[in-house]
Order: C-alpha cells, then sequence, then structure tokens
C-alpha cells in the first residue's frame, strides 16, 4: 500500500515538475481543428488511420531534434543561425566519409560530432570572449560553414550503406527508430535543465547574466556549453536527414529553414527570446503543431504557397496566443 | 572649458588631444570603407578610379543602402524585420504578373505596391504592439505570408518581363552629367530617401522617441513617449523601404523567386557594419548607408580577387564577425 503511495506522489511530482505548458492546449486545438476539417473535406485519414499519427512525430523528427539544442540555447539568451548549416555540413560530410561503406560508419560519426563540436565552441567563443551579439556571430559562422561546403561540395556526394539507413528507416516493433531518437533527446534535454546544475545555471545566466555572474556561475562556460550542445543536436538532425536521403546534399539544412522553424518552434513552445524562460516540453509541442499541420495541409491538398501562408499566420496566432495576456511590451 | 585652463604653451598639446579625440569618434565603418576602396582602386583602376566606375558601382548599392535605412529604425527601436527580403521578392514577382507587359501599368503597379508596404507594415506594427508577440517571431511569419502570397499569385513563377520604365529606377543612368559624367537613378533616389530619412530620424521627435524607446522601454513609456504609436510607424517606414528597395532591385536584378533572398539578413549585416546595435538605442542613416556601401565593396573585393561566390560567403561572415568583435571591444575598453 505505502509503496504504491509513494510512486504514485512520486508521478505526481515528476508530473508537477514536467509543468505542462499552455502551448499543449493550442496543439490538442490545431489536432483536432484539422481532424474535423479532415473529416469533412478530405477522407478523414487523421483521426482514422494509426499511421498518419506516426507519421506527423516522423515528420517531426529532424526539426525536433534541433530545436531542442535551439530552445537551450535560447534559454541562456543567445541565438543559434548556424544550425541549418551544421546541418548542412553534417549531412555532406558524413555522407562524404561514408562512401556506402559499413566499416565507415564509425569514423563519420565520430568526424561529423566533432564537427558540430568545434562549431559550437567556436559560435560559444565568439559569443561570450569576443562580445560579438549572438544573432551576428551566429549569422557569420553560418555564412562561414555555408561557403566551405559550397565550395567543396554542389550537389550530392557519396552515399550511406544501408546499416546506417536504421535511423531513418528502421523500426523497433511497430514504433520508428527515429521517434524513440527524438524523445530520447527531448528527455535529455530535460534531464538537464531540469535535474543539472548546468541547466539551473543556464536559466540563471539567460534570466539576468551578472547577477549569476555575481553569484559565482561561470557564465562564459554555461553559455559555450549551451552552444556546444546546440551544434551537437543539429548534427544529430543532420544524421537522420542524411539517412533518409541516403546522401547529403549541401542545400539540405537551408531548404528546410531550419535555422528560422527551430526558433519559431520553441518560441511557439513558450521559450522566451530574451532569455531564461522555457522548456523542452513546450518545444516538443510546438514541433508536432508544424508536423500536424504540414500533414493537414498535405491531405486537404492545399496549394503549397498558401501552405506557406498559413504556416506563417499559425507561428504569430501560436505565439499571440499566450503573449497577448503578458502586460510587458514586446520588442 | 579645458581650452581657457591651459596655458598658451600647451595649445598645441590640448589642439593634439582634440584631434585625437575627434579622429577617435570617427565610426570604423569610414576607415574600413576607405581601405577596401583603395585596394579595389589597386586591383582595378579603371573600375574604381574613374567617375564611370565609380558609378557603375553605386548602382547596385544603392538599393541595399535604401533596404538598411529601413531595416535601421526598426533595429534601432529595439526590434528585428525579417520581412524585408520577402517583400523584395513580392515587388519583383508581383510586378511581372501586375506590369502585364505594358508600360502604362508601371505608376499604378509602384503605387499599388507602396500601398502593400503601407498595409505589411501596419500589420507588423500592429501585432508586435498589440498581440505582444516579439517582432522576430512576427516579422518571421509575415517573411512566410508575404513570400507565400507572391508565389501563388504567380502560381510559382514569374509571369512575363518588367516594362523597361519600371526598370528605369534600378537600371538606367542620368547621361552627360558634368565632372559625374553620369549618375545612376538609383543613387538620386537613395541620396533623396536618406535624405527624407535622415531627417526623419535626427531632427524629428519621432527619431529621438525611437532611440529612446529602443533604449529604454519602460522609461520612455512612463515619460510620456507613445511606445505603440511609435512602433506601428517605425515598421511601416521600414516596409515601404523595403518595397522602394525591391523596386530599385528589380531593375538590376533577373525577375526570379529566390532574389529577395536573404536580402534582410544583408540589411540587418549592413546596419550592424555602420555601428547599429541590435537591441536598439543607436543608429545613424548615414553610417548605415556606408555600411551598406561597405558590404557592396567586399563582395566586389572578393570578386575582383578571383574568388569564387562560395568563398565569398565565407569571408564576409568572417568580415562581420571581425567588425561586431573590434566594436564591442573598443567600447568595453573605453569603460
Amino acid at each position: 500500500m505505502t509503496t504504491s503511495l509513494a510512486s504514485e506522489n512520486r508521478l505526481k511530482r515528476i508530473f508537477r515538475s514536467a509543468n505542462i505548458p499552455p502551448v499543449y492546449y493550442f496543439l490538442i486545438f490545431v489536432f483536432l481543428f484539422s481532424g474535423i476539417l479532415d473529416q469533412f473535406l478530405a477522407d478523414g485519414q487523421i483521426f482514422s488511420n494509426p499511421l498518419i499519427m506516426l507519421n506527423i512525430i516522423v515528420r517531426s523528427v529532424a526539426l525536433g531534434i534541433v530545436a531542442v539544442g535551439q530552445t537551450l540555447v535560447l534559454i541562456g539568451a543567445s541565438i543559434d543561425l548556424s544550425v541549418a548549416f551544421t546541418i548542412s555540413i553534417t549531412a555532406v560530410m558524413s555522407s562524404y566519409i561514408m562512401q556506402g561503406k559499413t566499416e565507415n560508419v564509425p569514423v563519420a560519426i565520430a568526424g561529423v560530432f566533432l564537427i558540430g563540436i568545434v562549431i559550437g565552441l567556436i559560435n560559444g567563443l565568439i559569443i561570450t570572449k569576443l562580445r560579438v551579439n549572438p544573432f551576428i556571430a551566429t549569422l557569420g559562422t553560418g555564412l562561414i560553414i555555408k561557403g566551405i561546403i559550397n565550395a567543396s561540395f554542389s550537389n550530392y556526394t557519396g552515399s550511406v550503406p544501408q546499416a546506417f539507413e536504421y535511423f531513418g528507416y528502421g523500426k523497433i516493433g511497430p514504433i520508428p527508430v527515429s521517434i524513440i531518437i527524438l524523445f530520447l533527446v527531448v528527455i535529455i534535454g530535460w534531464f538537464i535543465l531540469a535535474r543539472t546544475k548546468f541547466g539551473a545555471h543556464l536559466y540563471g545566466v539567460g534570466g539576468n547574466s551578472e547577477v549569476a555572474r555575481l553569484s559565482g556561475v561561470r557564465t562564459d562556460r554555461v553559455l559555450i556549453g549551451a552552444h556546444v550542445l546546440c551544434s551537437v543536436t543539429a548534427v544529430l538532425s543532420g544524421m537522420f536527414l542524411v539517412s533518409l536521403m541516403r546522401s547529403g546534399a549541401p542545400w539540405v539544412g537551408p531548404n528546410g529553414f531550419y535555422d528560422l522553424n527551430s526558433i519559431a518552434v520553441a518560441v511557439i513552445g513558450g521559450t522566451s527570446l530574451s532569455g531564461g524562460k522555457g522548456d523542452v516540453w513546450g518545444t516538443l509541442a510546438g514541433v508536432l503543431i508544424f508536423g500536424i499541420l504540414s500533414t493537414a495541409f498535405n491531405q486537404l491538398g492545399v496549394n503549397p504557397y498558401l501552405k506557406t501562408v498559413f504556416q506563417g499566420l499559425i507561428i504569430v496566432l501560436a505565439v499571440a496566443s499566450y503573449t497577448i495576456r503578458s502586460k510587458k511590451e514586446a520588442a | 572649458m579645458t581650452a581657457s585652463t591651459v596655458s598658451a604653451q600647451g595649445s598645441s598639446t590640448n589642439f593634439n588631444r582634440k584631434f585625437w579625440g575627434w579622429i577617435r569618434r570617427i565610426p570604423p565603418v569610414y576607415p574600413m570603407f576607405l581601405l577596401i576602396f583603395i585596394i579595389l582602386g589597386f586591383l582595378n583602376p579603371r573600375g574604381y578610379q574613374t567617375m564611370n566606375g565609380i558609378m557603375t558601382y553605386l548602382r547596385p548599392s544603392s538599393p541595399l543602402a535604401v533596404l538598411a535605412i529601413g531595416e535601421m529604425v526598426v533595429l534601432a527601436l529595439g526590434g528585428f524585420d525579417l520581412s524585408v527580403g520577402a517583400m523584395v521578392t513580392f515587388v519583383v514577382l508581383v510586378s511581372s504578373k501586375f506590369l502585364a507587359n505594358d508600360p502604362a501599368n508601371a505608376l499604378p503597379n509602384i503605387l499599388m505596391l507602396i500601398g502593400f508596404g503601407v498595409l505589411v507594415g501596419l500589420i507588423n506594427g500592429l501585432v508586435v504592439s498589440f498581440l505582444k508577440v516579439p517582432s522576430f517571431i512576427t516579422t518571421l511569419g509575415m517573411m512566410m505570408v508575404v513570400r507565400g502570397a507572391a508565389l501563388y499569385y504567380v502560381g510559382g513563377a514569374p509571369q512575363g518581363y518588367l516594362t523597361d520604365n519600371f526598370r528605369a529606377f534600378g537600371r538606367n543612368y542620368i547621361q552627360n552629367v558634368p565632372f559625374f559624367t553620369r549618375i545612376p537613378y538609383a543613387f538620386v533616389i537613395l541620396i533623396i530617401l536618406a535624405t527624407i530619412a535622415y531627417f526623419i530620424f535626427h531632427r524629428t521627435n519621432y527619431g529621438r522617441q525611437i532611440l529612446a524607446v529602443g533604449d529604454n522601454m519602460r522609461a520612455s513609456q512612463l515619460s510620456g513617449v507613445r511606445v505603440k504609436l511609435i512602433r506601428v510607424m517605425t515598421f511601416v517606414f521600414c516596409s515601404v523601404f523595403a518595397v522602394l528597395g525591391g523596386i530599385m532591385i528589380a531593375g538590376t536584378g533577373g525577375v526570379n523567386v529566390t532574389i529577395g533572398e536573404g536580402m534582410e539578413m544583408q540589411a540587418i549585416a549592413a546596419c550592424v557594419i555602420g555601428g547599429v546595435l541590435l537591441g536598439g538605442g543607436k543608429g545613424n542613416v548615414i553610417n548605415v548607408v556606408f555600411g551598406a556601401f561597405t558590404l557592396q565593396a567586399i563582395v566586389n573585393l572578393l570578386n575582383q580577387l578571383g574568388l569564387p561566390k562560395p568563398y565569398t560567403d565565407a569571408v564576409q561572415g568572417l568580415i562581420i564577425i571581425g567588425v561586431v568583435a573590434y566594436a564591442a571591444l573598443s567600447t568595453m575598453k573605453k569603460r
């Protein structure tokens, strides 16, 4: 009896510490609304076909993984506009190193993670040591990476071996591996933010860097760490994309607008652009909203250009749904 | 005050100090622009040491400067406008269909586009002010809406060409001008717009209030600045300038769906090179114009050196980071 009560208490505690963000109501609303529209205007597969549900999440994996990293950076009152090109360089380099051979996979994975860590370090160092505004710093590093890849690769290069495609296409039981990885990344992100000293410091740095510094937080290290983690998530996204596409191309990242979309998704999830506020569960909801929308648009056969229009409108509406109550002026 | 206390003997050192103080106060954009332009002149005397060549260089620089002036006002307020590039795409694509290859449609087209700019700016400003959505997100959404709408209107590809009288603003020169030999229309338009912007931004209360709001929103609100009105006006200003810049770009650029892509980032970069602080509270129209000129000169320099386009991106990124790091570190030392 007592043990079950204790476990129930613990469950409640965990539930409370997860602290469901209001964006989930918006998520449910979007899901029901697009489901009902689908029921009346198309074949109603969103509600009836469980595969579509899975598909919604699979569509969200690439954006979801990098959005978790972006959330960390945004909480630290920074921003990372270089993720799109980090994704590209990962996709290109991993398929270039692998060249379709299974034995090259470990080298490729180690290589791209190293690249990611270096990019994150450079971003963090430019922002903290050279005091460059993060928007400009990562815009600049993004341009640099873009230049490097475009100078070396023009289109599809190399290919990934069958074994590596497991990341994109594999399944454990009925559940795709990619979904499991997405949730693992989200849980790790949650753990880092809610359960570690680093996470607590990151909120402090984002909320008020000067106060955090005076209370003994090594603000520079925390911010650099956040940037490294963000670049690593971008690398993971890139590896997922290359395993889906079977070969890397330099336009993967920018064509998917992963830089601005990951920021949009995090902000929809309640992460503040000025730092100190947010969590990965909100970001996950934001990503799922994007996934539901793109599935619903497909189901309803919406014109692709109107799709962009609606997506833009919904980003603003989603953020407005909670900012409208705030008394502070936005900037 | 110092002049009266210093003896006649010390007046030369006083002059020195004043002189160096004055030198130090020159924004870093000017020496940088001069340096790059001199290097360009050495590499290609015909292109950058003759009036003809300089005017050719000014033609594509002017639209970028117009976009940058618009962006600067929003940045000075502490916001962002990411919809600038999409506006340029909108101008080019919609004109390609709306003109219907008939020169008589040019004027209605321009008026319609400016009207659209006012509308977009109004919506941006109202959403930020009343729905309290951060401008980064508002204008990101607006970027998608504007680009999607333009592509939907033309059906995914440009329809027809742009008439010559519409393209004249960005493309043609005033010929046979004494001393200057020829002056691009675009540069004349830039001078007019920059003068207007300079007057509004540096000589009216509205301009001072923008800087005040960007510096400290709460304080300016408490001292009676109508923040919401200021912000809506600022976004309208930026969007209209984006349309005007877009019309100028339509003259020189090709008619394609990616013409405005990344323009917002270029405009922001030009502002930052011109000494604008992201986060608000600082900005100067003339410095920003030279920021845009510098950015264009950097691109030309890299082309002149024979670097392929990808390296141009990379070096541009390095230079942008370098300039901002220099500015940030030098202000830190002063404290």
